[in-house]
Formats: C-alpha cells, structure tokens, sequence
C-alpha cells in the first residue's frame, strides 16, 4: 500500500505541509502539487489541503475551482481514484462540483476553532473505511465557513445513500443534519471540515486522525 | 456597445442568513425601531461589450451562473444599463 499522494496547493492553501507530515508518517510519500499543474504524475491518492484558497475571495473555493488542476483532480476521480477535501478543501470540492451541496458561514458567525467529537456513520468510503461505524474520534476542527448546506432533495439522497460519512456529536457551525463530512456516489471523494492531518499524535491532544488517513491511504 | 452591469447576490430564501440576523438583532440597542427583513448580500459592478443588450444579458446569465453565484444557497438580480457615450 506504499501510496504516493498529490498535496493539491493553491495560493493561500496553508495545510498543505501538515498533510505531507501526516500521511508521510503512514508510511506513504508525498508531494505538493501547485494549483497550475496540468497533471498529478504519479500520484495514486489525492488531498485538496485546507487554508485560504485565493484569499477565499467571492467565495471559498470559487476561484480555486478554475485552476487547471482541477481539471487533472476531477478526472482522477472519474476514474474512482480516492481523492479527499480537507477544510478548505472540502470547499473546493464542493464549488468543483465533485461533492454536492455547500459550505456556508458558520452559525452565529463565530469562527470555531477546536477539539470537537465526530461520530463515524459510515465506514463505506475511502477515508472511514478502517472506522467502525459508530466510533467516536476527537479532532480539531478550524473554520469559518463550516456550516454544510443543500437542498432537502439533495440531503434525503444522501441519508439514502448511505453518504453521511461523519457527523458532529455537538454540532459546532449550524451544518444541516450535524454533518462534519459526506462522500460521492462512488465513494471514492469525500469532504469533511474537520482536520484529521492536526490530530496524528496524542501530543497534538489525539491520534484519532490516524485511522482515517490509515483508511485513505489503503483505498 | 458597452453595458454597465450591477450584479446583486442574495441568499436564495430559506437560505440561513446569519450576518443579517446579527445586524437585525443589534439594531434596537441602536436606537433603530421598526426595521426588519435584514438581508446581507453582495453586489459586484463590470461593464460588458456586446453586439446588444440581449446579448449582454446572455453573457452575464451565464456568468452569474458560473461563477459570481453558487446557486446551491445564492441566487442574482442582473441590472444592465448601456454605458454613457464619452
């Protein structure tokens, strides 16, 4: 399983070295790719890091959605390859279109930053595919726009679907349906907000982080 | 010709709007009786060339569409006013 990971970067991308730490300490390798790479080389898993993409400007993830990149990120996808948005990179994703749904200021406008417990609700996705369902990990979360939207229609699909990956067990930022992180239909891309590259070492306050990225990298 | 155009995005409703809620809320201890229905949004200005307004109003759509919105929680009222000749 010696994965060799894409560290997607944009300009204001700041998460990006956290994540080569973390899944290097897996035993994986890795290296950043910047935002206006046509192709992701060799790279076998792909993690869209969190931080400030474009300065967030217009909205989170809107300008990042048109680098050239992405281009190269979607179709790893299309071809089922495990692809994970962190954060920010959650935002990306879902303004790519490769996730429904969208990331909205928080409730109460607080930006939150902590420890918060998730609750795994399904193990059938590239990042929770080590977790039980039902398991609880502790990992910090660092936002502003968290606050996960859509449409009912879209919200029933994805309680039908299984695609609920994570859930916050005291919701922190108003998200519906206390969502900290979802899956596409092929299960293969998922986003959360919470970051679990900061939560890799009970010296960080947890290790919880490992068994999801332990996950990514044997998908 | 060239179309000044003003693009205001809203939260489409039933959309959370916690900034004009915040505003809404603080408004009394400001003195300021009677105003509700707060709404924060943004408005983003450009001109446009194009052969006429249909096809400004086609391009902006499509931009607004694209782009300046998320239409999962935002959506846009487009004004297009033809630019002053110098």
């Amino acid at each position: 399983m010696a994965r060799h990971v894409a560290v997607i970067r944009f300009p204001g991308t700041n998460c990006e070295f956290d994540v080569v730490e973390a899944v290097t300490a897996e035993g994986a390798t890795a290296e950043i790719v910047f935002h206006d790479a046509t192709s992701l080389g060799a790279a076998d898993a792909v993690v869209v890091a969190g931080g400030f993409a474009h300065g967030d400007y217009l909205r989170p993830g809107a300008i990042a959605r048109f680098s050239p990149v992405m281009e190269a990120v979607a179709a790893f996808a299309a071809d089922g390859g495990p692809v994970v948005g962190i954060c920010n990179g959650f935002q990306v994703l879902t303004e790519a279109h490769l996730l429904p749904g969208a990331l909205q200021k928080n409730a109460g406008l607080k930006f939150r930053c902590g420890m918060v417990d998730l609750r795994v609700d399904s193990s059938d996705s590239v990042l929770t595919s080590g977790a039980a369902e039902g398991q609880l990990l502790r990992i910090p979360i660092n936002h502003f726009e968290g606050n996960y939207t859509c449409s009912p229609g879209t919200l029933a699909e994805l309680r039908d679907q299984d695609r609920v990956v994570l859930r916050y067990v005291d919701n922190p930022n108003g998200s519906v349906d206390d969502i900290a992180g979802i899956c596409n239909e092929g299960r293969n891309v998922v986003g959360l907000m919470p970051h679990p590259e900061r939560a890799i070492s009970e010296l960080l306050g947890s290790d919880d982080g490992r068994v999801l990225l332990r996950s990514f990298l044997a998908a | 010709m060239t179309f000044d155009a003003v693009v205001e995005v809203r939260l489409r409703p039933g959309i959370a709007d916690p900034q004009g809620a915040t505003i809404e809320r603080a408004l009394p201890a400001l003195g300021f009786d009677g105003v509700g229905g707060v709404q924060v949004g943004k408005s983003i200005r450009f001109t446009v060339e194009a052969a006429d307004e249909a096809a400004a109003r086609s391009l902006v759509d499509d931009l607004c569409h694209r782009f300046l919105t998320n239409p999962v929680i935002e959506d846009s009222v487009v004004t297009l006013t033809a630019a002053a000749v110098a």
